[in-house]
């Protein structure tokens, strides 16, 4: 059998390649669970993102999870299109309320809103605490967001506390996630 | 006088001429060549609350005046380049054009390469290549009796 010659070995690497290319990006679009298995398992794993600084929704600059560092922080991602965002409003202002008695935040992050229609979802609900606008996308992705609503309790030290992956519809969810995040003293 | 008027005319009249020149987007234009980047559909063929807010923005964008080259950079500039169903022809968005191109040719290029090994490998050697049939020739006897068959069958 005769050998193939330099050029026949260039294009084979080169569709070998491209070929592999495409695999990856068929087969990498996969959720990342990381931080719910190890919420799960008991541990806090570090909450990822946190010098993502974006946009504030109010336009005073810019803002980022290391700007709550000491703070325990609820953090939310909603959208004014998102129907369960509604439903579940009154409860994040509700924690909002406690959290400002108690050295915390809510920090809202809107995904892929447009700002006029965010901001008018925060006066609808009487919103009074700060939200960021991540339109590009760039911190939803590290806590493996796709969905909304999605809710994420950080102790002081910016480590992630409990994880509610839809609407939340007990209070008792964040209230008992609050408790525990504030057991923890700042690192 | 008359100078300065008619100058001015004529000023008002081409100017006029080159904002009628500048097409008003239209809509449909608009959403062909944006994505739903919630559904991650074209914006045409999108259902979803995410849509319906983003077909409001482009008509806001439009009864302000704005082109459809105007809107589509106030999309990209608000939401990311993801937005534009086509990508952009610089940076990494090139790769988007060049890369199918490129595996295309490569396929065609390993095909023109192997295709012909091939071809050789599959051809059947004849007598003229100096080297036995696969078949060999029937008998006289065979041939005598497939002869009969066929002239039983009129052929």
């Amino acid at each position: 059998m005769k050998r193939l010659g330099p050029v026949a070995w260039i294009v084979i690497a080169l569709s070998t390649g491209l070929l592999a290319l495409l695999v990856y990006g068929v087969v990498n679009t996969g959720v990342d669970d990381s931080l719910d298995e190890a919420v799960k398992s008991g541990r806090r794993p570090v909450a990822p993102g946190s010098t993502v600084a974006l946009r504030r929704l109010d336009g005073a600059g810019r803002m980022s999870l290391a700007d709550l560092r000491g703070k325990v922080v609820v953090l939310n991602f909603w959208a004014s299109w998102c129907d369960p965002c509604k439903g579940e409003a009154p409860l994040l202002q509700r924690a909002q309320k406690r959290l400002e008695r108690e050295g915390g935040t809510v920090f809202g992050v809107t995904y892929k809103d447009r700002a006029s229609a965010s901001r008018d979802f925060a006066r609808e609900f009487g919103y009074t605490f700060p939200s960021v606008r991540d339109d590009e996308l760039e911190l939803a992705p590290e806590f493996g967001t796709i969905r909304l609503p999605e809710t994420f309790v950080l102790d002081r030290a910016g480590r992630v506390v409990a994880i509610s992956r839809g609407e939340i519809t007990d209070f008792r969810f964040l209230d008992h996630a609050i408790d525990e995040a504030l057991k923890e003293p700042a690192a | 006088m008359r100078a300065l008027a008619l100058t001015l005319a004529l000023f008002a009249a081409l100017t006029g001429v080159a904002f009628a020149a500048v097409p008003r987007a239209d809509f449909a234009d608009v959403e062909d060549e944006i994505m739903c980047d919630t559904c991650n559909v074209a914006l045409y063929i999108a259902e979803s609350p995410r849509a319906d807010q983003l077909r409001g923005e482009i008509r806001d964008l439009i009864a302000q005046g704005m082109t459809k080259a105007q809107i589509k950079a106030q999309l990209k500039d608000e939401y990311g380049p993801n937005i534009l169903a086509e990508p952009d022809s610089s940076g990494l968005g090139f790769l988007a054009y060049v890369l199918p191109v490129a595996f295309a040719a490569a396929l065609l290029m390993l095909l023109a390469i192997l295709l012909p090994r091939w071809r050789r490998r599959a051809r059947v050697p004849t007598p003229a290549d100096g080297v036995a049939t696969a078949t060999p020739p029937g008998s006289a006897d065979d041939e005598r009796r497939l002869d009969e068959e066929l002239a039983r069958y009129g052929a």
